[in-house]
């Protein structure tokens, strides 16, 4: 089959490779029909990420029909057709059990190397190094699928891979985002980072009964973007964000703060620099200046809510602020078994329509021009969905963004 | 074969009270510390001393290569242009002096010394084909070399044969079951070959003996004789090896019950003299081998036959989930597959998964 493979910092290629087997009983083989490139898909693309290999196969957003189960798959059959979360979750574990599936203890046969580099191990992730268990990732034809009965969920026929595949990770993380501010009717909601995560964290907010949503990036088009979903919005090359929000919000900050930017957070120059050089020299393996700067603005007593993925060590940290202000910090790699359902019902229900968020849908083999331009042009570029099959492998790709300020680069 | 016969090889392992979670570490300071059970031959003492006389001389020898590299280019009959290579040399015989005096039991030391003369006998060898080079004073040199070296393995066997340091590892995991049944499944011996790795078979004789079949170090096969020490259902299992074991080892599982109605908390602690003592300890970890990290894999492997009903296997691991065995998280083909050591059809399937019958679990 074809499959998208990592072979170092900037060199993904589509190659072939064997097609995947059935090696645990639960296992379930889907035949992928559309995947996405994730942001933190770029934290791998720019090796920031550590424990990967040579030709690992990326990809954790992914959907299709189940073309083969393992003998002790009970809840799926073969032409089921399927979203797959991206934590693999064993469904039995006390963390499973509690709903916490991104903390499954049974998932991830290499526990042992996160457990040197983060203490303890989180769950299983397909296609995201081996530190996460060394599964081949859904940017390819087909993927395996372990413990079948819990992950995928089955989606009615009427709704296109478009309007569900963000099933498997961002909608449900940018809710999740959203769900640990905590939100009260009337509260103020600032949202760090536009691209795919934040604009579902934006829309998600306002379903949760935010007032207001502020929206923090750089780049025009993923700001316009914001405000099409009801933010208001910084640039911060424009503008100085703690003194823009608290305008705002008469001083007091916001209610609540999302960082979906992560470890590769930009900032004005010298801050920037500052933590480009200490993650170049090793010193620190991510750039946390959006946290801090989440940390700083949000007002007394609020939530700074972290879904945005770190991997490491962050630099000058202001536990200061955390401490007398009373702040609270919730983070997790969502959990997106809890929240298939519910969110699959909202897009039912006409809630929310998740296609906003594409603006390229390309074959598979162009997954490493996609990467690029998902990581080097930001404005043109928010979501790829990548198509296999026979689908993808013909031409007339185009944008299906309403506007023609997106197309696709020839 | 007696077991009850005493052995200076052997682990002094004894847990007369199966509660105690001090016995094993207790035993690790015992080994080599225990006069009475001496083996014939140098005693302790005096394989200590032979030890401090050779860290010395290694002292003297390396300060000479360092300081008067010509002379002793000159005494050996080695050219004089190599004087660069005799001061490494120097450094190389002060370390491991220093080895020696550093550490309790200086084997480590010492078989840096053979390592070391190894090194010196083939540079001396090198030089004897030189063809300029005085072949009286490099044979004199050599065989110097060559008694140095006998004693120095002499004093390394000695030392190590006084017991070395037996490997001491511990691990402990929670399984989401009743500590009766967790036991059970381990008490079922056959089981053990199917979440740890290097055991290839375990048969149960009754009686409370076992005949166990396990991969060391290199692929070569090891196989010992236990016996039960205590067991007492639903609580704790040690045993011990007997005589003419490959592996001299002993050890102690045991579950108890997690608060809250959590499930089971499992530890286990085992103590084994390595193939090859510590120089083959060493080699063993050179591949990855870590004692400690193979037990807490080998108990999360547990965990997940218990909780999932197999051992858990991703694109990377098939082979293994030490840093070298890892493939790239891409799928196997078929030859790989066929090679591939931990796939869960080759761990047995005896024990079908019964995760969906409530009331098993001991939490929801």
């Amino acid at each position: 089959m074809r499959a998208t493979c990592w072979y170092g910092k900037h060199d993904v290629r589509v190659e072939e490779v064997p097609d995947p087997q059935i090696l645990n009983r639960q296992d379930a083989i889907v035949k992928i029909s559309s995947t996405a490139i994730c942001g933190s898909d770029l934290h791998m693309y720019n090796g920031v990420v550590p424990t990967m290999k040579s030709g690992d196969v990326l990809g954790h957003e992914f959907m299709g029909e189940v073309v083969e189960v393992g003998r002790e798959v009970r809840n799926l059959k073969v032409g089921d057709r399927v979203v797959v979360p991206f934590p693999i979750a064993c469904g039995v574990c006390g963390f499973c059990k509690a709903q916490a599936f991104s903390l499954c203890e049974n998932s991830n046969p290499n526990a042992w190397i996160a457990e040197k580099l983060l203490g303890h191990s989180p769950s299983g992730i397909f296609g995201y190094s081996h530190m996460t268990g060394g599964y081949a990732g859904g940017q390819a034809e087909y993927a395996r699928v372990p413990f079948a009965d819990v992950g995928p969920i089955k989606v009615p026929n009427h709704l296109s891979d478009e309007q569900v595949l963000f099933l498997s990770d961002i909608y449900p993380t940018g809710y999740m985002g959203a769900e640990m501010c905590d939100i009260k009717p009337g509260d103020t909601i600032a949202v760090w980072g536009c691209g795919p995560v934040g604009q579902f964290s934006i829309r998600c907010a306002f379903l949760l009964g935010a007032e207001r949503v502020i929206a923090i990036d750089e780049v025009p088009e993923r700001l316009q973007m914001a405000e099409e979903g009801g933010a208001d919005t910084i640039n911060f090359r424009q503008q100085n964000v703690y003194e823009t929000l608290m305008d705002m919000t008469g001083g007091r900050g916001p209610d609540a703060c999302i960082d979906d930017v992560g470890m590769e957070s930009h900032a004005p120059a010298l801050i920037f620099a500052y933590d480009r050089i200490k993650q170049a020299m090793m010193l620190e393996s991510d750039r946390p200046h959006a946290l801090r700067e989440a940390i700083m603005c949000c007002k007394n007593g609020g939530t700074i809510s972290v879904i945005g993925v770190y991997a490491g060590f962050i630099d000058k940290f202001p536990m200061g602020s955390v401490m007398n202000r009373s702040l609270t910090i919730r983070t997790g790699q969502a959990h997106v078994q809890r929240y298939m359902r519910p969110l699959l019902k909202l897009i039912e229900d006409g809630a929310i329509d998740p296609t906003f968020v594409i603006t390229q849908t390309l074959p598979l083999d162009e997954a490493p021009r996609a990467y690029s331009m998902f990581n080097y042009n930001k404005g043109e570029c928010i979501k790829v969905v990548l198509k296999t099959g026979s689908n993808g492998n013909g031409n007339g790709f185009s944008t299906t963004a309403k506007d023609d300020n997106y197309t696709v680069i020839q | 074969m007696n077991p009850e016969q005493s052995n200076p090889e052997r682990l002094n392992f004894d847990p007369g009270d199966p509660s105690s979670t001090r016995n094993l570490q207790r035993t690790s300071s015992s080994l080599g510390n225990n006069d009475a059970e001496r083996k014939p031959g140098l005693p302790s003492a005096s394989a200590k001393k032979l030890a401090n006389g050779l860290g010395w001389f290694s002292i003297g020898l390396g300060a000479a290569e360092l300081l008067a590299p010509r002379a002793i280019a000159s005494i050996t009959g080695v050219s004089k242009q190599r004087t660069g290579l005799i001061r490494l040399y120097g450094l190389r015989e002060i370390a491991a002096g220093i080895m020696i005096f550093s550490q309790e039991n200086p084997e480590a030391g010492l078989w840096s010394r053979v390592a070391g003369d190894a090194m010196d006998l083939a540079s001396l060898g090198n030089a004897a084909r030189s063809p300029n080079a005085s072949r009286g004073r490099i044979a004199f040199a050599t065989a110097n070399v060559l008694a140095v070296t006998a004693l120095d393995v002499i004093c390394a066997k000695q030392l190590s044969s006084n017991g070395g340091r037996g490997i001491h590892a511990k691990a402990s995991c929670i399984v989401n079951r009743e500590p009766g049944e967790v036991y059970d499944f381990w008490r079922n011996f056959q089981n053990l070959p199917r979440f740890m790795r290097h055991l290839e078979s375990v048969t149960d004789h009754g009686g409370g003996r076992s005949h166990w079949v396990a991969r060391g170090p290199a692929g070569m096969q090891v196989e010992w004789d236990a016996t039960m020490v205590a067991d007492v259902p639903g609580e704790i299992i040690t045993w011990r090896s007997l005589e003419n074991s490959d592996v001299d080892n002993a050890g102690a599982v045991r579950f108890e019950r997690a608060p809250g109605g959590r499930g089971t908390i499992v530890k286990v602690n085992i103590e084994y003299v390595p193939v090859g003592g510590v120089l083959g300890a060493a080699v063993a970890k050179l591949y990855g081998e870590e004692p400690e990290q193979q037990l807490d894999d080998d108990l999360r492997r547990f965990k997940q036959v218990l909780e999932v009903g197999e051992v858990v296997v991703s694109d990377a691991t098939i082979g293994g989930t030490g840093y070298f065995e890892q493939r790239p998280a891409r799928p196997a083909s078929a030859r790989e597959l066929e090679r591939a050591d931990t796939l869960p059809s080759e761990l047995g399937t005896n024990y079908e998964s019964d995760y969906r019958a409530e009331g098993r679990m001991t939490q929801s």
